[in-house]
């Protein structure tokens, strides 16, 4: 094979191109605008690139385990239960989550007269210090849009048929509160422990888009 | 002596520390189009609902208050409870379905 015939049967220096992990195509409008004004934030001293890195660990230590725990705390706990409906905030905090920014949380239960559902319309609003990120598709306009419009076609479209004699509240976050679902709990769960209901509880029971169950073929704990 | 401690003390709030909408009011939601982004979404606007609750604690005004203005006294968010048929007039679905909202007390009107 002649030198300049550039297979990978021989040995060779690296300087030729290679895929690498990069970022894929160029920055969007708003990414360079978030850059822009974050560096300049912390060039000014506002805040510093430490604190952003922190932050960063703040939300990635919350998941819907969190949220989990709290559900399944009511479940077993009616004392616990009448005071995260009565403040949500101040019962979460009880169990050691902490709220690291000024909003309030409501918890929301489901009943059998009514079910709720969780939207922000406006943008992204989210339990996030009990639930960590939301989902892409909570996020996105198609759910943004029709949860308000049509909740149970919606709802429909999760495996969750609500009987029409069923009352179906949508909260719509959007300033300084939050919203919690507090799913009912399935029957047949009587013997169960703690931990283990909070193994039912998932991040969709919680924004009330399906009711939470024993998973097929888990009958038995 | 009053035996209740409450009122043996005589005090006097200020302007916008007490919420001026109770549970059950029946409120309308103003129709407004200021420029930027506010927190009252285009589709509740000039529709009418009930306070549920009122939301503690009073905050200021987060709208104005994202555009570096002075956002003034404190002031309370109300939870609305809106009937979906007032919202959308061909709503499929039972008629006691609802939205809930906050809405902060400048975008209320009482009727």
């Amino acid at each position: 094979m002649h030198p300049q015939d550039h297979g990978h049967d021989h040995d060779h220096g690296h300087d030729h191109p290679h895929a690498e992990i990069s970022q894929a195509g160029q920055p969007g409008y708003y990414e360079i605008m978030e850059t822009a004004m974050r560096e300049l934030l912390v060039e000014r001293r506002l805040f510093g690139a430490d604190e952003i890195r922190r932050q960063i660990e703040v939300l990635d230590s919350r998941t819907p385990a969190l949220g989990a725990k709290v559900v399944a705390r009511a479940w077993v706990d009616p004392a616990f239960k009448a005071r995260l409906l009565a403040n949500g905030r101040a019962a979460c905090e009880e169990l050691g989550i902490s709220f690291y920014d000024d909003t309030g949380l409501i918890v929301l239960e489901n009943t059998d007269e009514v079910h709720n559902l969780v939207v922000c319309t406006l943008c992204s609003c989210y339990p996030r210090p009990v639930l960590g990120l939301p989902p892409d598709w909570y996020k996105l306009k198609p759910y943004r849009a029709r949860a308000v419009v049509e909740p149970r076609a919606v709802l429909a479209e999760f495996g969750t048929v609500i009987p029409d004699e069923v009352e179906i509240r949508v909260s719509d976050s959007t300033a300084m509160v939050r919203y919690l679902v507090l799913p009912k709990r399935p029957a047949g769960t009587d013997d169960y422990s703690e931990e283990q209901l909070a193994g039912l509880v998932t991040r969709d029971t919680m924004i009330g888009v399906v009711p939470a169950s024993i998973p097929a073929g888990r009958a038995d704990p | 002596m009053p035996s209740d401690p409450q009122q043996a003390i005589a005090i006097v709030t200020a302007f916008g520390e007490r919420p001026i909408f109770g549970p059950g009011d029946p409120v309308r939601i103003l129709t407004r189009s200021p420029v930027g982004h506010y927190r009252v979404p285009i589709y509740l606007r000039g529709k009418t609902g009930t306070v549920e609750a009122v939301i503690e604690p009073a905050g200021v005004d987060n709208e104005e208050e994202a555009y570096g203005r002075n956002a003034g006294a404190k002031r309370h968010y109300y939870r609305i409870a809106i009937p979906m048929t007032e919202i959308w007039p061909d709503y499929v679905g039972s008629a006691r379905d609802g939205l809930r909202i906050e809405v902060f007390e400048s975008w209320l009107e009482r009727i």
